[in-house]
């Protein structure tokens, strides 16, 4: 019998199962055990959710292996893993355990200042964030087998998030509809392969799955993310920094399943306790700011 | 006469909806997502794709899919599950989670993440009985095998003595992804199986 392990259409393809669902931050096997009983599709594991990123500054590196373990420990669906932008050696960490998926986070701080990790060595597969196409093709050509937006992680504030699915689906319709002869001046432009925008093209739609991340704290903000054109939602703070974790958790989940029904959306909201407080990320300063983290 | 095209659904709450409904429509048939007990009507099949078996059993739990496909099963309606999808067909789950909702209507133990963590996920070209022709490139991501005891199951196909394509009257179940390639023949052979005379067992 012919067969190959770990083929870019096996890490593509676990991104494709992920569609539809909800990928929750926990720091706890308890958090993952809620994430799991209410419905995520996955969870990231962590030391810190971005919101006490944030508050406690310094710099933010991979989780403890044994937190990360005993997550995996706790629950059945997949876990993922944040490592530093560029630091390979904490992604080989990640794979070592046999995290599902490493998220190459701008959250953590960055290792290097140049160079993302090359993605294509490893077996396990990696999500990169993104703020435009050109990004998201750069990431997708290191290896890169999901996208999400960078959003604004640990804010509460969806605004980031929203900027950026606009801008990436914005250019993929560009894509989509440009005659081939103007495609390798898009390439240039964008500083993406002129291989990966033909395929845009072909596909109208990226190579590998969108998500959506950064600042989701309310169903309604999952939902929009949805209408607006994301396949999948991560939740990073949004749950376990709220009144009722199990509740908003549980909702959020129903809220990306009938994203399009307002009816539906209206009751799923009803009396979920607090929300995580947010922060404008329009008078943050820059320094403080993640989305500028990557290239 | 011009034949009318098989209607086929496909559970749409979450995983590889879109792949599956591109995939029933490139093999022939009328595709169509299905979220509430009302879009069974007037399908001959339904599809159960691929995703995660704990998100997408309890979603068919709680928008009241699950007793509907049951009833609508026991009428002569024919699943085919994928992955996640032939989780939820069957009769026990190995390594699932407590109480986790399922369809239940296919006798055999589906071993959940038999092959191991995404770091053990597969290609392998395999031979699957009732589809002719060259090997079939089957993707296994995080796969489940199935134990068969019960002779009115098929085994169809196995990877290492694994059993990973089962029939049982009129429902499918692999523990592959065929909707990721491009190779429609299991498609096809579950369009025939849901059109054809075939009845459910017991």
């Amino acid at each position: 019998m012919n067969t190959e392990q770990v083929t870019w259409r096996n890490k593509v393809g676990l991104a494709e199962m992920l569609k539809g669902g909800v990928i929750m931050d926990v720091t706890t096997p308890e958090q993952a055990i809620i994430a799991e009983k209410a419905g995520a599709a996955a969870v990231m594991a962590l030391e810190r959710v971005p919101a006490d990123i944030r508050q406690q500054g310094g710099v933010a590196r991979m989780s403890d292996p044994k937190v990360i373990k005993e997550i995996m420990e706790a629950v059945t669906i997949p876990v993922m893993a944040k490592s530093r932008i560029g630091h390979f050696v904490e992604a080989q960490i990640l794979e070592a355990i046999g995290v599902d998926f490493v998220d190459e986070s701008e959250v953590l701080t960055p290792a290097d200042e140049e160079h993302h990790i090359w993605k294509h060595d490893f077996k396990v597969p990696f999500v990169c964030g993104a703020t435009n196409l050109g990004e998201a093709l750069r990431r997708i050509a290191e290896g890169a087998a999901m996208i999400r937006s960078k959003g604004e992680a640990g804010t509460g504030n969806v605004v980031e998030a929203v900027r950026h699915l606009r801008s990436i689906l914005r250019d993929v319709r560009k894509v989509a509809a440009a005659p081939d002869d103007e495609l390798p001046a898009i390439a240039k432009e964008l500083g993406a392969p002129l291989e990966l925008v033909k395929e845009v093209k072909e596909r109208g739609k990226l190579p590998v799955p969108l998500f959506a991340a950064g600042g989701v704290a309310t169903p309604a903000d999952a939902a929009l993310l949805m209408q607006l054109g994301a396949e999948a939602v991560f939740v990073g703070s949004g749950i376990f920094k709220s009144g009722n974790p199990e509740k908003r958790a549980r909702a959020i989940v129903l809220a990306v399943q009938h994203y399009d029904d307002p009816k539906l959306l209206a009751e799923i909201s009803e009396d979920l306790g607090e929300p995580m407080v947010g922060i404008n990320v329009s008078t943050m300063p820059d320094e403080e700011r993640l989305a500028v983290r990557g290239w | 006469m011009v034949k009318l095209k098989a209607r086929i659904g496909v559970v749409a709450y979450q995983g590889a909806v879109s792949e599956h409904l591109r995939a029933l429509e490139r093999a022939g048939a009328e595709a169509l997502p299905v979220k509430w007990p009302r879009d069974l009507e007037g399908l001959q099949g339904v599809v159960i794709p691929g995703g995660e078996s704990t998100v997408i059993g309890d979603a068919m739990q709680t928008w009241g899919l699950l007793d509907a496909l049951r009833e609508w099963v026991r009428d002569g309606g024919a699943v085919f599950g994928t992955c996640a999808g032939a989780i939820l067909m069957a009769t026990e789950i190995k390594n699932g989670k407590p109480d986790q909702p399922r369809l239940g209507i296919m006798p055999l133990t589906a071993n959940r993440n038999g092959f191991g963590r995404q770091v053990d996920s597969f290609e392998a070209d395999i031979c699957v009985r009732g589809i002719e022709g060259s090997a079939f490139r089957a993707v296994f991501i995080r796969a489940p095998y199935f134990e068969v005891t019960d002779p009115e199951v098929e085994v169809l196909a196995a990877v290492d003595h694994k059993v990973v394509a089962a029939r049982y009257g009129r429902h499918l179940a692999t523990a592959f992804h065929p909707e990721l390639t491009d190779d429609l023949r299991i498609h096809r052979l579950f369009i025939e199986m849901a059109t054809g005379g075939q009845k459910n067992p017991g």
